[in-house]
């Protein structure tokens, strides 16, 4: 598990990235966190840097849009879909299990 | 019988048109017409990533697996020459026609080219796939490149030269690069990627020649100095492929002429992406825009105008980017001259700011090097801020 920060550092409708074998995005829902790899699958450009809307985040370059939850494409030019990383949250703290697909991802 | 759209242009304006009718449900026939052989795929890498072989085919390639479910009737490797007004038929270079109840024009533009330099070898323009592999193997033999146009597509082309090992010289007639685009001054400081990569810029002076015998050896700039060259890219602009229609009554100007929703100026003809001039509500003229995201986004519109099922009017704000020696540059906006530019964040020196443009104290447009998040942030900001005409 990797540490990512205290709860309190990350307050909702913000993201941040972290470092990993593959960077990772960490995002705040309204109070619920999720993570999905960083890099966008269209073209290199960090999903942490991107648009929160809802559950889904728009890529800060070309506006591709991914699904938190899943993972998977909700608008292009993307084609394929980004990993999702399962989230811990314990004593303030969020940790992320990189390469564990979150709960009730495809 | 089930009714045909024909969508004469296979890149990004004409795939998105397609998948936007069958978002809109529409269920009958589309026939997707291109001049190039290859499926749709992507260009804004071929003067990035995949002229540095960084990027494979498909890595490019624009379809994605669910645009099997479009059922889309491909004529590739076909030009179309021909529009008759009356029939909606598209008249095919091989003597075929299609038939169709709608038509969503999508030829693109094609790059412009020096007047004289066609005939020499090592000379290139950078549009479609076949010119970037031309480029790239040409470049791979080469050591000295000389680019002609400091505009983004000859910057970029530039930079990945440099990371080629190549030695690089750009020439701009205008005093300072990108000013149409983002002004002076931050034309000025984007244009000093150049030296910082050991790029040569020579500013304010035009190309009297092309030398060479069979193969291109030099440029000669109009001052008389004579830069020794292996390799000439022309990035000089774009011009809209619309020649085909010229007999065809679609109404004409600096690309096929439509209102704001797309619609051409015959009934069930619409026209989108960089070969469209499409009246812009706000800029109150019409606009022909060759940004990607444009040719994104600005199809749905039209294919819903096709379908008769047209909402209001969108007001889109421009977005473009280019990627150069390692920066990410980042525009939207409407910026004309008058405007004030303002550094919010960063400085241009550290090549890491975010500016933005203001007009009688409003902000108009924004730019962003190396500032993706706050990039966009603001992009955001300004398309909430776009007033929506009645």
């Amino acid at each position: 598990m990797i540490p990512v920060c205290p709860t309190t550092a990350l307050p909702p409708g913000e993201a941040i990235r972290v470092e990993a074998d593959e960077p990772i995005a960490v995002f705040n829902v309204d109070g619920e966190f999720y993570a999905i790899d960083d890099t966008c699958t269209h073209q290199d450009a960090s999903l942490a840097d991107g648009w929160l809307d809802g559950c889904a985040v728009e890529c800060p370059l070309h506006a591709s849009c991914f699904d938190l939850r899943t993972g998977k494409v909700s608008g292009p030019p993307a084609k394929t879909p980004v990993r999702t990383h399962r989230v811990v949250v314990a004593d303030g703290m969020v940790y992320v299990r990189p390469g564990v697909a979150a709960e009730g991802a495809a | 019988m089930s009714p045909t759209i024909a969508v004469v242009g296979a890149s990004l304006a004409g795939l998105s048109a397609a998948r936007a009718l069958r978002d809109q449900s529409y269920d009958g026939r589309i026939v997707v017409v291109g001049d190039e052989e290859h499926a749709p795929y992507d260009r804004p890498p071929l003067s990035k990533e995949f002229l540095a072989g960084r990027a494979s085919l498909d890595d490019i390639a624009l379809g994605a697996p669910d645009d099997e479910d479009l059922s889309l009737e491909w004529r590739l490797g076909t030009t179309a020459v021909g529009l008759d007004p009356l029939s909606r038929a598209v008249l095919l270079e091989d003597g075929s026609e299609v038939r169709a109840d709608g038509v969503v024009l999508a030829t693109g533009a094609r790059a412009r080219r020096l007047p004289g330099g066609d005939g020499l070898d090592g000379v290139h323009v950078l549009r479609s796939l076949d010119d970037a592999l031309a480029l790239r193997e040409d470049l791979a033999l080469a050591e000295r490149l000389v680019v002609i146009g400091a505009g983004f597509i000859g910057a970029e082309v530039a930079s990945t030269a440099r990371t080629l090992g190549l030695d690089v010289t750009v020439v701009e007639t205008q005093p300072v690069p990108l000013a149409g685009p983002l002004g002076t001054d931050m034309g000025a400081v984007c244009a000093g990627l150049h030296a910082d990569h050991g790029t040569r810029l020579l500013v304010g002076t035009g190309v009297a020649a092309l030398v060479g015998t069979g193969r291109v050896e030099a440029v000669e700039l109009t001052d008389g100095t004579r830069l020794p060259a292996d390799v000439v890219v022309v990035g000089i602009g774009a011009t809209p492929n619309t020649e085909w229609l010229a007999h065809s009554g679609v109404a004409l100007g600096n690309g096929v002429l439509t209102d704001a929703r797309g619609a051409t100026s015959i009934p069930g003809v619409v026209a989108v992406g960089d070969c469209a001039a499409t009246w812009s509500v706000t800029a109150e003229r019409h606009v022909r825009t060759e940004h990607w995201t444009h040719a994104l986004e600005q199809p749905a519109t039209a294919t819903a105008t096709l379908l008769g099922t047209g909402g209001p009017v969108p007001t889109p704000v421009p977005y473009f980017w280019s990627d150069q020696y390692g920066a990410r540059i980042q525009f939207a906006g409407s910026r004309r001259e008058g405007d004030v530019a303002r550094v919010v964040e960063g400085s241009c020196a550290d090549r890491s700011f975010l500016v933005v443009y203001e007009r009688d104290g409003h902000p108009v447009a924004v730019l962003g090097m190396n500032q993706p998040r706050l990039f966009t942030r603001w992009r955001r900001q300004l398309r909430s801020a776009v007033p929506t005409p009645s």
